[in-house]
């Protein structure tokens, strides 16, 4: 049996990779071009990296500093990690977030990797060859609804990929994916960067060049900057692109020494990820969308500001232009690329469940992997079979419980831990000087931040709350309360055994 | 391209990229610390 406090990362390069790995995912490709096209341009840019550096730089340093330091006392889990800053009983139950979040998101984003899988295969078999647009997406629907047997069986595989992984533990599982997962979708991702921007009207079908998508998404339209539904919507973006308010950071992080540094691997880790959101996320489906689309097109379909539409139901299209060849390999190469930034992410939110089992149970490797994929499993089919429960879902754990327990840890660390032991555990072992407004920064604009960004949502909150549903989202919002309370409980049950020792 | 979307574009990618590029250098070329550390693959004992 291994015990997790056994696990290490081998290099810094490899936890340096997992952490980017984890943040990088479906949303750099997808998500991020459709924001920037639906709240100004070019200009999203500005309040996207104030964002960054008023709230997800400062929450980069302070989840790699609860890791570290959670790791000390042998928690790689947040809810005893929020319970070693501070004693009071409260903390704990907030600390569930940490793990509720994880396996409530694994529930449909194991699903949305296990369709990158499978376009990667009717890529390769050149499935898409002379369809027409309309036929790709009616592929697309009669998929998500369960036509045929087929999503549930590359879901059910990518679960077991997953599983599989973990189960080879933090170096031999984690570490290794993000190493040969990592390096591929650079590659993929810059290829098709130069495909996307060099795309030239009048070649394979291409009604304009892919630089003028280039220049419809980075075209800055400065009056958006006024608009306070802009900088939530960049806000939200800097969330989710960094895999912010999870317990997945903490995870990764309390693998790390005392006496190691954390504050060069956060900065790493998290421009890494900015690299590939901003500079490779920009350059590939727009500017490939607008050639043949036109921009009127491409607007109205990022209108819901995911980009789900284009990468799945459009790009499969448009590689078809380029001929058998071409096609299978733009294919593989995209799906593929999304399937390695899926995966990465993935395998973060398996890590911390699997932690808490271990560290509070006593649990094996193996048996937590498991367990963990059978929960994924379980929690996954409503998600599966329908797609009201999966929106359900995306809504409050990847959305608004991401905020809550964001807001949760920064006043645990910066107010109630107190700022001055927090900027020691922060730099402590600093490879950089981390610039010293960073120490006000997280005590007073980073909270102030959050807490804009959550009282702004209730008004959308309540609209949601107060609106009539249906009973397959009852039954959704019914599993993530009962989800929650039974971690509530392990967790109970956890802290009367170490009381009772 | 217009001229304000080639300098939105030029400047914030230029930005990241040596942002990315710095701090990936600094991880290559800073001395590791001394042992035990937290990383296995550079550990001075058999495994």
């Amino acid at each position: 049996m291994t015990n997790s406090k056994k696990e290490t990362w081998g290099s810094r390069m490899g936890l340096i990779l997992a952490m980017a790995g984890s943040a990088v995912g479906l949303g750099n490709f997808l998500r991020f071009p459709a924001q920037a096209i639906q709240n100004g341009g070019g200009a999203f840019i500005i309040p996207y990296l104030t964002c960054f550096v008023l709230m997800g730089i400062p929450l980069l340093y302070v989840e790699w500093g609860m890791g570290r330091y959670g790791g000390k006392s042998g928690q790689h889990s947040t809810p005893f990690m929020f319970g070693a800053l501070d004693k009071r009983f409260f903390w704990k139950y907030l600390g569930v977030f940490g793990i509720f979040t994880n396996l409530a998101v694994a529930a449909y984003y194991c699903y949305i990797e296990s369709w990158t899988l499978s376009w990667a295969y009717h890529s390769a078999a050149g499935h898409f060859l002379g369809q027409t647009q309309g036929q790709v997406a009616a592929f697309f629907n009669t998929y998500v609804g369960l036509g045929t047997s087929e999503p549930v069986m590359f879901w059910i595989f990518c679960l077991v990929l997953n599983t599989w992984i973990l189960s080879r533990g933090l170096k031999g599982g984690v570490e290794m994916a993000a190493k040969i997962g990592m390096p591929m979708l650079l590659l993929l991702g810059v290829i098709l960067a130069i495909r996307g921007v060099t795309l030239s009207a009048g070649s394979h079908g291409a009604i304009y060049d892919g630089v003028i998508g280039l220049n419809y998404l980075w075209q800055p339209n400065f009056s958006s900057i006024w608009d306070p539904v802009v900088w939530r919507n960049a806000a939200g973006q800097i969330f989710f692109t960094l895999s912010l308010g999870m317990g997945s950071i903490h995870c990764y992080a309390s693998y790390v020494k005392s006496k190691d540094d954390i504050a060069l691997n956060a900065m790493s880790a998290g421009w890494m990820n900015e690299f590939v959101e901003v500079v490779l996320g920009s350059a590939i489906i727009i500017p490939i969308a607008v050639g043949y689309l036109g921009v009127d097109k491409v607007v109205q379909m990022t209108k819901g500001g995911s980009g789900f539409g284009i990468g799945f139901m459009t790009l499969p299209y448009l590689f078809a232009q380029w001929g058998p060849a071409l096609s299978a390999m733009a294919g593989v190469m995209w799906f593929g690329l999304l399937f390695f930034a899926g995966i990465t992410s993935s395998l973060a939110m398996g890590t911390p469940c699997m932690a808490f089992m271990e560290d509070n149970f006593r649990w094996g490797r193996t048996k937590a992997a498991w367990t963990f994929g059978a929960a994924v499993l379980l929690l996954g089919i409503p998600c599966v079979l329908s797609q009201e429960a999966f929106g359900e879902f995306d809504y409050w754990v990847g959305t608004i419980s991401l905020v809550i327990f964001a807001m949760a840890e920064i006043i645990l660390f910066a107010w109630v831990f107190g700022m001055e032991k927090g900027w020691k555990e922060i730099t402590r072992g600093a490879d950089i000087k981390v610039p010293i407004a960073f120490k006000y920064i997280i005590k007073y604009v980073t909270p102030l931040f959050l807490l804009v960004v959550f009282f702004g949502s209730l008004p959308e909150i309540w609209a949601t709350l107060t609106k009539k549903i249906t009973g397959a989202v009852l039954f959704a919002r019914i599993l993530m309360v009962a989800l929650f309370a039974a971690i509530s409980g392990l967790v109970y049950v956890a802290n009367k055994k170490k009381v009772a020792l | 391209m217009s001229t304000s979307a080639l300098l939105m574009l030029v400047v914030t990618e230029v930005t990241v990229t040596l942002f990315t590029i710095f701090f990936f250098w600094k991880v290559l070329t800073v001395p590791p610390k001394p042992e035990p550390d937290s990383f296995a693959d550079n550990d001075d004992e058999a495994r």
